[in-house]
């Protein structure tokens, strides 16, 4: 197909003249490329010229220098006298905590919301369905002031908390819960749960391998989880079986003690994970509902059991489908948890607020809210991307 | 034996499938697990409903009295807030006087949009009617013709200015959109490697941070001494963005255009643009129509961070009428109530006609 009709000899790549679209293409290219430089230089020029009037410093230097402001929240120690640098960073890992843990809980949430719109129970179907039309209809900064609204008018006072238990503890200084001490047991037990995580996957590959030659299904779910759990059980009795709880109490003015989180963090991650979690329920439901129906009748036909159909023939292909939007999804909620600027939990885009408001390098903060944000976007998505490729079909 | 003739006996009558009791046995009692949950959810709800209908409806004070509503504190819901203070939680600032203005402003907007999801009226004239439809949203908006006041913008708020945002920003994303979505698919590497870079900047970033830019960078961009109205800047921050999304769109639209369209196109001799404008753009613009739907929902509700920047739509023109005012103030969760059902009827309607639209668009397809 691609040789030339003979007695035509095909037309030269590169032609000098208007008519060859090849050079068209250079022309309009330069001139792209001169207009961006252009406008570039421009807003660049406007820039520097508009500082110098106003007498706005710029560069990053300011970094170096003592932030001057306290931060409610950290998870690393810090305080007002130390440099700028630290306090982005304690707002970065605000913003990672939030969006880790907001992650988690709107997979399990979205999940279960999905399958839900599957079941045989109209009830059920009929509330997650209507979860979802409302969750995702309403704007998420006003679910997460409303959140905090309710956080921080409704609950108790500190002094006079809710109790579950008497080990959780539900007031407007936060919610407080049981921490185990941290010692040398607890270390073990997790470096053990670690060595069990990989012999379970060597254990997985020897049970593909043997299924592979001789066809019998081996167990691998329970296995796995009980090589995991003594792993880690058996770090836990080397390390001398701590058993030391910091639980929280009610004191004179406060919950003391015990881990505790903020009624900012709380409105935060409930609002994002409510909001997000109707998202991934619709992804999910996609996935299933994508899968045809004949694959379903095709393994009841050989004899699986409506859970294996499930487990073996349904999810993995609708795992497929629901990959690609369930990560838009994460980085959706990861970029909306820079919504907590509203309420003022400390993330990353609040600390640069605060900067921005005291040193006016508006230019440079900005910059750093994006690469942050960048960063995390395309490393997002460079995993999910390397876990689609692995879930793919295998084609020839 | 004389052959008798003996009928069999009768088939019973089929079981019924549809109707109402059936349909119970089918999706509330079909086994014991299933039996199980309908009582559960059912007890949940029974137990439930009484005190929601009591605070939304029953005990509610509808009455604008901060007494009444005081008395009734925790029992009943004080939607007299709502009856006291909904000029400025739609309007904001909006002159008292003037606000019959941004109302049939508004008004107009919206029937313009209506009109628009109408296939019968996808015509070319649409076009002009949206220009003069916009001329006079702003003039009536701003003032200063036929003997109107004029209102400057940092006095606009509520309703008016988020459908306005949101409306606006999509309409002026759409031709941005195209441009960069053919660019993305188009050989020329440089254009390519601009177009793929905005997209992927934009999208990586969350709109906050985009809207800070337009609210303390922009000024410094512009050259020295002219300085562009908040309102604008922020509308051109929120086109940006739209813009990045809907590009996304509108190259999906794009993709499923089969190739050979493309060359048929050029083997009857049509140029690039030609060709896009006559064979691909009808065939992907139709297709992308409910995705453009749901980012355009995406937007309407991404319209209420404006507030951060300080500008008075819905959300933030709830706060501005509440915050000040010791006595309503404790009676924000209704007033957040009162604004969510707005946001929930525009986003619920857009929802179900994308639903709708998306049947319409494929009716070609499914024969």
């Amino acid at each position: 197909m691609s040789q030339a009709l003979p007695g035509r000899t095909p037309p030269k790549r590169r032609d000098w003249s208007w008519r060859s679209q090849a050079f068209r293409g250079v022309i309009y290219q330069i001139i792209a490329i001169g207009l961006i430089a252009a406008t570039v230089w421009f807003l660049a020029h406007n820039t520097m010229e508009n500082m110098r009037v106003r007498g706005i410093q710029s560069g990053f230097g300011f970094l170096g220098g003592a932030a001057g402001f306290d931060i409610g929240e950290t998870l690393m120690h810090y305080d007002a006298l130390d440099p700028y640098w630290k306090a982005f960073l304690v707002g970065v890992l605000n913003t990672l905590r939030v969006a880790i843990v907001g992650i988690v809980l709107c997979t399990i949430l979205g999940t279960l919301l999905g399958i839900g719109r599957f079941s045989r129970n109209a009830i059920v179907r009929g509330l997650c369905y209507g979860y979802v039309e409302l969750f995702r209809n309403i704007p998420v900064l006003l679910q997460l002031l409303m959140w905090y609204l309710l956080f921080t008018e409704l609950l108790p006072a500190p002094e006079e908390p809710v109790s579950f238990l008497g080990l959780f503890f539900l007031s407007k200084g936060g919610f407080a819960f049981p921490m185990p001490v941290w010692g040398l047991g607890q270390l073990l037990a997790l470096v053990g749960a670690a060595i069990g995580v990989v012999v379970a996957i060597f254990y997985r590959r020897r049970a593909i391998s043997r299924f592979e030659e001789t066809g019998k299904i081996p167990h691998v779910f329970w296995p796995t989880v009980a090589t995991i759990l003594i792993f880690s059980l058996a770090g836990w009795l080397i390390g001398g079986a701590p058993t030391a709880w910091n639980v929280p109490g009610s004191g004179e003015i406060s919950v003391e003690g015990g881990g505790t989180v903020t009624p900012e963090f709380m409105s935060v991650l409930l609002g994002l994970v409510f909001y997000t979690s109707s998202f991934v329920a619709e992804v999910v439901r996609a996935g299933i509902a994508s899968v045809p129906h004949g694959q379903i009748e095709a393994a009841g036909s050989l004899g699986l059991l409506r859970g294996q159909s499930m487990r073996l023939v349904v999810l993995p292909q609708a795992l497929r489908v629901i990959i690609p939007p369930i990560t838009n999804q994460y980085l959706n909620l990861t970029k909306n948890s820079s919504l907590a600027v509203a309420i003022g939990y400390p993330d990353v885009v609040s600390i640069s607020n605060t900067a921005i408001n005291q040193t006016g390098r508006a230019v440079e903060c900005i910059a750093i809210i994006m690469l942050v944000y960048l960063t995390t976007s395309l490393t997002t998505s460079g995993i999910m991307n390397w876990y689609n490729k692995r879930s793919a079909i295998r084609e020839r | 034996m004389s052959a008798v003739f003996q009928p069999i006996a009768a088939r019973p009558a089929p079981v019924k499938l549809e109707g109402f009791v059936p349909w119970v046995r089918r999706n509330l009692l079909s086994n014991w697990r299933n039996t199980l949950t309908t009582v559960l959810a059912g007890a949940l709800i029974i137990y439930w409903a009484p005190t929601i209908v009591n605070w939304l409806v029953l005990q509610a004070i509808f009455k604008p009295s901060a007494e009444a509503c005081q008395a009734a504190r925790g029992v009943g819901a004080c939607w007299g807030v709502v009856a006291e203070k909904y000029r400025l939680i739609i309007f904001g600032r909006y002159p008292y006087e003037q606000q019959w203005r941004p109302e049939v402003a508004t008004l107009l907007l919206l029937g313009m949009l209506i009109v628009s999801c109408m296939r019968a009226f996808w015509k070319p004239w649409l076009g002009a009617v949206w220009v003069a439809g916009l001329a006079a949203f702003f003039a009536l908006m701003i003032g200063g013709v036929m003997g109107l006041e004029v209102v400057p913008t940092d006095r606009w708020g509520g309703l008016p200015l988020t459908i306005m945002l949101a409306s606006l920003s999509i309409i002026f994303a759409f031709p941005l959109a195209i441009l960069i979505a053919l660019g993305r698919r188009s050989g020329l590497p440089a254009i390519r490697t601009f177009c793929v870079i905005y997209v992927e900047l934009i999208r990586g970033v969350p709109l906050i941070s985009v809207l800070f830019m337009a609210s303390f960078m922009f000024p410094l961009f512009m050259p020295p001494g002219l300085s562009i109205d908040v309102l604008i800047r922020v509308l051109v921050g929120i086109t940006l963005f739209a813009g990045a999304y809907m590009a996304e769109i509108v190259r999906g639209g794009l993709q499923a255009i089969p190739k050979g369209q493309i060359e048929a196109a050029q083997s009857l001799g049509l140029s690039y643009w030609q060709t896009q404008r006559k064979i691909v753009l009808p065939q992907a613009l139709a297709l992308v129509i409910p995705g453009i739907v749901n980012n355009f929902i995406g937007i309407f509700k991404d319209t209420s961070l404006v507030t951060i920047v300080s500008l008075y739509e819905l959300t933030g023109a709830l706060g501005l009428a509440l915050n000040s005012d010791a006595d309503w103030r404790p009676f924000k969760i209704e007033g957040y109530l009162f604004i969510t059902a707005i946001y929930f009827v525009f986003c619920f309607s857009m929802s179900r006609y994308s639903l709708w639209i998306e049947k319409q668009v494929n009716v070609s397809k499914t024969r």
